[in-house]
């Protein structure tokens, strides 16, 4: 029997754009392996940060640029493997506590960059350690509708947020990233100043 | 020797305006006087002090990272994978624990080869002293603005004066 989380489930491709629909001058940072290769198909965005290496520090990089720039809201894309490889980051963001910063997970339970391995997402819930952290609005989803409206709400709302988002495994046909990375901080740094 | 807020605005002299970090003994004064000041963001590892300083740097400023050199090890693929390639600079402030063998044991691997690794991972470094602060300080700001990639500087026991545990 098919659970009621799986029957419903969206790919992360399908999640991000279902988020790109509602961003509009938001800075972004988006974790290593296919998360930025998807994203930068969907939607590539001078507002855009991708990743390439340095897994763990997707959220990191949007706390900085979170308590650098108080007047622009930060997005960080991450995931459940670069999540769980910086679990600490949880408790600076939850103690800091950022108003300007979204976390969204994007939850495979695998390593889907590197040959579908599990994670331990499946059996730690991400969303209850944000909540112990200190996050501010924490919700759950993985139905498209769902997936918008907690976006809407968490855009207009005073974080941190976190937003676990389920999704199923499958990958997007998506490039390795063409930009070039030292091009990308000055992209990015011309965006914000 | 020097008193941490004047080594502090040494550092706000040339630029330096993000501080975040990971605390060590040799470090602590520093550390108290920012905490003071309230510019001091505390981090929970070395890797994700580097992480957030990376940030703030996209978002404008002039970040510093203080740690214990134990810290470089847990940084050093930030560093490689993030700062050195996309270029993101930061003023990288290590406590050189384990200098000349004199320490507690699990500093004297790190504390003998230290400069040797920097120089491997090609992370320009500079050791302050008293007498060349100022010197120190400028050749920071430079080899930083110039190459933007991490700069380290690193701080022996007695150069600047710190709190006791």
């Amino acid at each position: 029997m098919i659970g009621p989380e799986e029957g419903v489930m969206q790919s992360r491709a399908q999640a991000m754009a279902a988020i790109f629909e509602l961003l509009t001058d938001q800075l972004l940072i988006v974790c290593n392996g296919f998360p930025s290769r998807e994203a930068c198909k969907l939607r590539d965005r001078d507002q855009n940060f991708y990743m390439l290496g340095s897994m763990g520090a997707a959220a990191g990089i949007g706390l900085g640029l979170a308590l650098a720039q108080p007047q622009k809201t930060v997005v960080v894309f991450d995931g459940d493997g670069n999540l769980l490889m910086s679990l600490g980051t949880l408790a600076t963001i939850g103690a800091l506590k950022p108003k300007n910063l979204i976390h969204v997970v994007f939850d495979n339970e695998v390593y889907g960059s590197t040959g579908n391995q599990p994670t331990y997402s499946r059996v730690v819930g991400l969303d209850k350690m944000a909540k112990a952290a200190g996050y501010v609005n924490v919700e759950r989803v993985w139905e498209k509708e769902d997936i918008v409206y907690e976006c809407k709400t968490m855009l207009a709302d005073t974080g941190p947020s976190f937003l676990l988002i389920k999704v199923n495994e499958q990958l997007e046909e998506a490039d390795r990233i063409a930009l070039v990375p030292s091009e990308m901080t000055k992209r990015l740094k011309q965006n914000v100043s | 020797m020097l008193e941490a807020d004047d080594f502090v605005k040494g550092l706000q002299g040339i630029g330096f305006d993000f501080f975040t970090g990971v605390p060590d003994v040799i470090l602590g004064g520093i550390i108290a006087h920012l905490i003071e000041e309230r510019l001091y963001v505390p981090a929970v590892r070395e890797d994700e002090a580097v992480a957030i300083a990376a940030g703030a740097y996209l978002g404008g400023k002039i970040p510093v990272v203080l740690m214990q050199n134990s810290g470089l090890g847990n940084a050093l693929n930030v560093l490689e994978s993030l700062n050195l390639i996309y270029q993101i600079p930061c003023l990288l402030l290590v406590s050189w624990r384990g200098f000349e063998g004199k320490d507690a044991p699990e500093h004297l691997v790190m504390g003998e080869t230290m400069t040797t690794l920097l120089d491997t991972v090609k992370i320009p470094h500079r050791t302050l002293s008293v007498e060349t602060m100022v010197e120190d300080l400028q050749w920071t700001a430079k080899t930083f603005m110039e190459q933007r990639i991490p700069v380290a500087l690193l701080l022996k026991k007695g150069i600047v004066k710190t709190v006791q545990p």
